[in-house]
């Protein structure tokens, strides 16, 4: 009966504090500004006169055990063992001493991590699991990101742009990375309905749940071969996915079908405009494992209009305000279909409801 | 044993080309002393050769006494891969601001080796520590060594998830409110609501301390706790006036993108029209040495933002326009206890806060949370004349009684 060890539960995470700089906790809500020295290394100046320095490197955050090590290991090297991380996914080292930078910054390129990311430029690259860990994944997550940021490390490592870019990717429409609010969004999507496990739906999922779950009401329930299960009228499947979180015979997953939509122009951020949501520019590409070239190629072809249009710090979303949609997707060379107009709630709000248009 | 045979990867292989670091190297650099992440490999492999995932859905596993923090994961082709037959991944509440020590990372590196995969994610989308992949019988042990070595397992299923935040007043001048405080109590006040699930489903808090929302609180928490100030803009001219010598166009760069247009620029000093300043911080992000927020600092809440399942994407919209945010959070936490009242009492299975917000209407839920409607919560007033008015007066009610 007696327990051998009390066991530990509740305890919260560990307390930041004890896990930060000296330099931090002197100078904590005390800090006066901060510049971009170059790219990736950021100082910060306070009002004590003190300057933190971090140098960004980026991660696939995908992250072993040997290479939280070595990230250890340099962190000891070169700022007292003080590191941290940033939320999208890159790797801070903190340090005091400024005539380390440059060592530290060539240590990191020559282990393969490139130093960059800060102020205006393309940063890592937001993402979810994909093949490696999801069962609704339509794609995989970071191949199609390192395929990306392969080709875009030039931007991250200091090329100019004229602001922030965001891009995010998202291996299904659950956006466990959130991807509806970034200047570039990379979705997964499924293409078929539901191929639906009649031997052993009842026994695996409630009916009720696996009807009440669709948005737009496709599914029934049906008896099939003398067994209780749901039939799905196809017409009315936008592919969400939501029966097969709830119910497991209800896979959308399919090799022939899945693949990629990219959208873009949201923010988060207030700064200039307000917050917004990514809105749809390709609705369809294939996947093409293992560097799936065409959404690379369609990234770039985005993203270099907006470096030699936009104006400076305008994201992606304020450009496109600026010279309107006809004119993004005649720079882009998209071509516009009947997938890019909304057919869900409110869609008649995204009609163009005025005459105001460029003809030229 | 179809390709777990001959071990090899070719078109993982592809992926390890290229200057950006490779996941594939990073599962490489393990997956020789660790059958888990080499069996990974190998299924991975197919599944780049296949187009298609090999897991299967959900499965109920966890940690004794929580309902949370460990995502069940089976493969669907448990012969073939035996090693990674479970591989079933534990969240672990990071520290606020994802501050680490080399030796709390080493700590972390040494108990997942032993574990697991020895791969991890850092971090989840939520802001967790992610450690990728062990089986059932290490779930327990995993537990064990985490809370010995002072981490705890973070959110997952139907309740708050982990709470995350930016880098606040430990590094930025612009953060207007202690966003690892909040964040760090928050975690700790609302441990039991973390790990036993009993929400209709998930709720997040994200803590940022500008308008600038390094966290994305807006786009990915239900209630988004974002730092303001309500008063005047910090002006120093001496830096604004550095900034112009050193050849920044002020008039096109600074007040041509201020959205309401309150900053001028007379050619040798800004004049700024603090009233319609809508905290926007672009002026405070071009010149941060001549600009900062105001010393009356606080938060704006917001509530409901959401990805897209079910109901569709939500930004979060405004609560309260203006809070100071001081421990001990009181108001902050009874807020946010009567919406989790309204939302567990009338919130369907699966709702989040955000879709029963638009279901009832903001007015209706303003009411149930005690909350008074003020035009700071809308973009504007409705458009359409069906209002649905509560009371009518009727012709001998007019007599008094």
């Amino acid at each position: 009966m007696a327990e051998a060890k009390e066991r530990k539960t509740d305890i919260g995470p560990p307390h930041y504090e004890k896990l930060m700089p000296p330099i931090i906790k002197k100078n904590y809500g005390k800090w006066k500004y901060h510049e971009r020295l170059k790219p990736g290394v950021l100082v910060h100046v306070a009002e004590s006169g003190d300057k933190l320095f971090t140098v960004r490197a980026g991660s696939p955050r995908l992250v072993s055990v040997e290479y939280l090590r070595k990230y250890a290991e340099l962190a000891d090297k070169y700022c007292d063992g003080y590191l941290r991380f940033t939320s999208r996914n890159n790797v801070e080292f903190l340090l005091t001493d400024e005539s380390k930078i440059d060592p530290l910054i060539k240590e990191l390129k020559s282990e393969g991590f490139p130093v960059g990311g800060v102020g205006a430029a393309i940063s890592n690259i937001v993402h979810t699991q994909g093949w490696v860990h999801c069962h609704s994944a339509a794609t995989d997550a970071s191949g199609i990101v390192k395929s990306v940021m392969d080709d875009l490390h030039e931007y991250f490592a200091g090329k100019e742009v004229p602001g922030k870019l965001r891009i995010a990717l998202a291996c299904c429409l659950n956006m466990c990375g959130a991807v509806h609010c970034s200047d570039i969004a990379i979705l997964g999507i499924h293409r078929r309905p539901p191929r639906i496990d009649h031997s052993n739906l009842n026994k695996v999922c409630e009916i009720p749940n696996v009807i009440a779950s669709c948005p737009t009401g496709a599914i029934r329930p049906a008896t099939v071969d003398g067994q209780s299960s749901v039939e799905v009228e196809e017409d009315r499947c936008m592919f969400c996915a939501n029966c097969y979180t709830v119910c497991p015979s209800m896979p959308l997953n399919d090799p022939l079908n899945d693949g990629l939509s990219i959208w873009v122009g949201g923010k988060v951020s207030n700064a200039r405009s307000e917050p917004r949501f990514s809105k749809l520019a390709i609705p369809y590409i294939p996947n093409n494992p293992p560097r799936w070239p065409e959404v690379v190629e369609a990234v770039r072809n985005i993203v270099e209009v907006w470096v030699k249009h936009a104006r400076k710090y305008e994201r992606m979303g304020e450009f496109i305000d600026r010279i309107g949609w006809p004119r993004f997707f005649k720079l882009t060379g998209i071509e516009f279909s009947k997938e890019h107009i909304d057919d869900y709630k409110y869609a008649g709000l995204t009609y163009k409801r005025s005459a105001q248009l460029r003809h030229s | 044993m179809a390709d777990s045979g001959n071990g090899k990867t070719p078109l993982l292989d592809e992926l390890e080309k290229g200057p950006w670091p490779s996941f594939v190297t990073q599962i490489k650099s393990v997956a020789e002393k660790n059958p888990r992440a080499r069996a990974l490999l190998q299924l991975l492999e197919r599944s780049y050769r296949e187009k298609i995932g090999h897991w299967k859905h959900g499965g109920i596993v966890g940690v004794f006494g929580y309902g949370g923090g460990v995502i069940g994961r089976y493969s669907d082709l448990p012969e073939e891969y035996p090693d990674v037959a479970h591989f079933h991944t534990l969240r672990v509440n990071q520290p606020s601001g994802w501050f680490y020590t080399s030796d709390s990372l080493r700590t972390l590196a040494d108990l997942w080796e032993e574990h697991g995969s020895g791969l991890t994610n850092m971090h989840g989308s939520t802001g967790d520590i992610i450690l990728l992949g062990t089986s059932t019988d290490e779930l327990e042990p995993t537990f064990e060594a985490l809370t010995n070595a002072g981490f705890d397992l973070g959110g997952s299923g139907s309740c708050v998830r982990t709470p995350s935040c930016c880098i606040g007043q430990a590094r930025c001048e612009w953060a207007c409110y202690d966003t690892l405080a909040l964040t760090h109590d928050l975690t700790m006040a609302f441990q039991d609501e973390l790990h036993r699930p009993f929400f209709p489903y998930k709720f997040k808090f994200k803590c940022a301390g500008c308008p600038n929302d390094c966290v994305a609180s807006i786009a990915r928490a239900d209630m988004s706790i974002i730092g303001t100030w309500r008063d005047d803009i910090q002006v120093d001219k001496a830096a604004v006036k550095a900034y112009a010598d050193d050849g920044m166009n002020i008039e096109r760069d600074v007040c041509g993108n201020c959205p309401t247009k309150c900053i001028q620029w007379a050619g040798k000093e800004i004049d700024i029209d603090n009233e319609n300043c809508v905290k926007c911080m672009h002026c405070i992000n071009v010149m941060p040495k001549a600009l900062s927020p105001g010393k009356d600092r606080g938060a704006t809440i917001l509530l409901g933002s959401k990805a897209p399942i079910l109901e569709g994407a939500i930004i979060s919209s405004v609560l309260i326009p203006f809070i100071k945010i001081e421990p001990p959070y009181t108001e902050i936490k009874e807020l946010t206890e009567k919406i989790w009242d309204f939302w567990g009492e009338h919130g369907k299975n699966r709702e989040r806060v955000g879709e029963l917000m638009q279901r009832v209407g903001l007015g209706n839920f303003l009411e149930e949370i005690e909350l008074e409607p003020i035009p700071e919560m809308i973009a504007h007033p409705r458009e359409n004349p069906y209002i649905f008015f509560e009371e009518y007066f009727e012709e001998d009610e007019e007599e008094g009684e």
